[in-house]
């Protein structure tokens, strides 16, 4: 006898709608997140650098327009025709490349070592290398280089030790020229330099070098011949995630930097809010970001390509 | 077992004693010594393993030989040279690692003649070395691969190749099949060893591997915390282990603990057996009731149906010999494995050839009572 109890009810619909698995939660959760904050934002930047500046709130005029009954959209060049006239900009991007490519290089002498040795230390003292790598992070950034202004100013800690150790007579002068502006620059980015090298070479298999010096290699060859070819990935990541943030840097430039020196984070601060050229800082930043794609496609086929072998 | 000779060699070149001379080598890592005292001397194309457990203090040994570990003490003579603070790289060593270290980003033939470049040997001197190396591990046709195209197999042979074409005086081998599938790796211990003996090097083997070490050595040693315990060739250290860790880390074993009785010294009495175990010698400078170890190899138990009870006569043997219950059976081709429980509760191991199974009426099962009885020259005395 066949009950109402007995008849199989439909599927609600909710039931066949399936949830996307963890994974699916996992990848497109902070793809979502970045496309809202930074995607957004950037289109917001490239649309205002299509607008011309206007005295008015905001600083531009709208690119889209609805006036006798027509609909208009207006893309100025009017900022990129600017930056591509006006000295200032050619100079400013050059140097900003310019002091980025020396503080990679810069970082990379001084990290490679670095890293080298935390890797081959041992697990106790390696973490305690590791600690004092990272340590830094746990401070502001810029109440570090701020901290930086303290050592390297003219009473400041560096010319009170030189002038009582009898080094210098008088006080050198440490900041607001080059050499401030690569202390603080490789102070701060060291850290992104020493941790992908690293993390490369600790994880390198130990016996590689063993064998290439049972074989004869002099210390100096082992390096050259083995280490240094299998950290190479190491290498392109590490110079990547200094160079990269290296050529918009603005607060080292400003504070320990000399005020000659005009590198573009620099211009687009002065364009924005000195002379509140909007459209034009827009546009600087995103000729900036185009600029900066370039090496970071080249860092990238170079890491696919070398990514099979380590 | 017959050492890595070539026939048409002069027999004056072989056997030369002390190539390779250890001369009391120690190793400390902090206050922990992981090699104590260690003394060896190697023939010139002596095979030669040495074989413990992890930890054992072999691996740091054969580090020492490649000069990648210096020793705390004790000296290394190899050829007559004091090799001891050589740095690796300039020793006349060369070692196959447990990883065989290929290097990643080089092709074989690279890999290969890559200590031949260290050393400066001429471009075309040293593609005919890496083709000859090649050919002699039969991957001549691999010089173009990279590494990670390699099966393991493959890889195991281009390290052999890359290790054995500068021509060193003495090969170390790292656990050689330890990577290896255990299928491939009965094949690949006889074609290694094939290759070794028509180069006719000098060779130093560790390994864990107790099958390992008896099949691919001429002599070997066996090494527990840091000592060696028993030296010799795989026959002797397998028929006359020394002590309790030879005996039952060469090969398994029954090992019974007993006292000797008051008669002449060469009997035992045994908790475990219900009667005295005969020793095949009286023991020097025994005394009564001194605790006494020995060693029976499962191959050297006998078993046969037990006689009836009311047949144990006057022929009824007085000692080695036991009886037994089957608790475990495990079918092992060539023989069959036994565990037997005798009446105090010990399980006692013994192999039983196919052959003698044929003799029974039937197999004996789970359950069944067996006599057990060995001869008195089985029984090993243990130190």
């Amino acid at each position: 006898m066949a009950t109402p109890q007995n008849v199989p009810l439909p599927t609600p619909w909710w039931r066949h709608a399936r949830m996307p698995s963890a994974r699916a939660w996992a990848i497109g959760l902070p793809f979502a997140f970045l496309l809202v904050f930074f995607m957004l934002p950037f289109l917001m930047v490239l649309k205002i650098s299509f607008a011309q500046s206007a005295m008015q709130v905001p600083p531009y005029t709208a690119l889209l327009s609805y006036q006798d009954q027509q609909f208009s959209l207006q893309l100025s060049l009017e900022s990129y025709i600017t930056i591509v006239q006006d000295d200032i900009y050619f100079s400013a991007y050059a140097s900003s490349l310019r002091v980025a490519f020396f503080t990679t290089v810069l970082c990379l002498l001084v990290g490679y070592p670095a890293a080298l040795l935390m890797a081959n230390a041992s697990p106790g003292v390696r973490q305690l290398l590791l600690m004092g790598v990272v340590l830094p992070f746990w401070t502001s950034y810029l109440v570090r280089i701020y901290a930086w202004v303290g050592i390297l100013k003219d009473q400041g800690l560096a010319n009170q030790l030189l002038l009582w150790s009898g080094w210098s007579d008088e006080p050198l002068h440490l900041m607001q020229n080059t050499f401030g502006l690569y202390m603080g620059m490789v102070y701060s980015y060291l850290p992104y330099m020493i941790l992908p090298l690293f993390g490369f070479l600790v994880k390198m298999d130990r016996s590689l070098p063993e064998a290439a010096r049972d074989l004869g290699a002099r210390p100096w060859e082992v390096f050259l011949t083995v280490t240094l070819p299998l950290s190479l990935p190491g290498i392109s990541a590490g110079c990547l995630l200094v160079f990269i943030p290296s050529v918009g840097e603005y607060v080292i430039p400003e504070l320990l930097g000399s005020p000659s020196d005009l590198m573009i984070g620099r211009v687009m601060w002065s364009d924005f809010f000195n002379s509140i050229a909007w459209p034009l800082a827009a546009a600087a930043t995103c000729v900036m970001v185009a600029l900066l794609l370039v090496p970071m496609a080249y860092f990238q086929r170079l890491q696919s390509r070398t990514g099979g072998i380590a | 077992m017959t050492g890595p000779q070539i026939p048409s060699m002069k027999s004056s070149m072989l056997g030369e004693d002390g190539f390779l001379q250890v001369q009391e080598v120690s190793k400390k890592f902090g206050n922990v010594t992981v090699v104590d005292k260690v003394s060896l001397s190697i023939r010139r194309q002596e095979f030669f393993a040495l074989l413990g457990s992890s930890g054992c203090g072999k691996s740091t040994l054969l580090r020492i030989m490649a000069g990648l570990e210096t020793p705390t003490s004790g000296r290394i003579i190899l050829d007559g040279q004091d090799i001891t603070d050589l740095p690796a790289h300039q020793r006349p060593v060369n070692m196959m690692f447990q990883s065989y270290a290929l290097f990643p980003h080089m092709d074989v033939a690279a890999n290969v003649g890559y200590g031949l470049r260290r050393e400066g040997v001429a471009r075309a001197q040293i593609r005919e070395r890496v083709d000859e190396a090649l050919a002699l591990v039969q991957m001549g046709s691999y010089a173009a691969s990279m590494p990670a195209q390699l099966s393991g197999g493959q890889q195991q042979r281009v390290a052999l190749a890359r290790s054995l074409v500068k021509r060193p005086k003495l090969l170390l081998l790292d656990e050689p099949m330890s990577a290896l599938d255990k299928k491939i790796r009965q094949h690949t211990q006889f074609e290694l060893g094939s290759i070794l003996q028509k180069v006719g090097v000098t060779c130093l083997m560790v390994t864990h591997d107790q099958e390992e070490a008896m099949t691919m050595a001429d002599r070997l040693a066996v090494m527990s915390e840091g000592v060696i315990v028993q030296m010799g060739t795989p026959e002797s250290v397998y028929e006359a282990p020394n002590t309790r860790f030879s005996a039952e880390f060469i090969g398994s074993t029954n090992v019974f603990t007993g006292t000797l009785t008051a008669h002449a010294g060469d009997s035992l009495d045994c908790a475990e057996l219900a009667l005295p175990l005969q020793l095949p010698y009286a023991l020097a400078s025994a005394r009564q009731g001194q605790p006494v170890t020995v060693s029976i190899r499962p191959e050297r138990i006998r078993i046969s149906q037990p006689p009836d009870a009311q047949a144990t006569g006057r022929d009824a043997p007085t000692s080695n010999c036991a009886r037994g219950v089957v608790e475990q059976i495990g079918y092992m081709g060539s023989y069959t494995l036994y565990y037997l429980r005798l009446p105090s509760g010990r399980v006692v191991m013994t192999h039983v050839p196919r052959e003698v199974l044929a003799g029974f009426a039937q197999e004996p099962d789970y359950g069944d009572e067996l006599a057990l009885h060995w001869s008195v020259r089985s029984l090993v005395v243990l130190n």
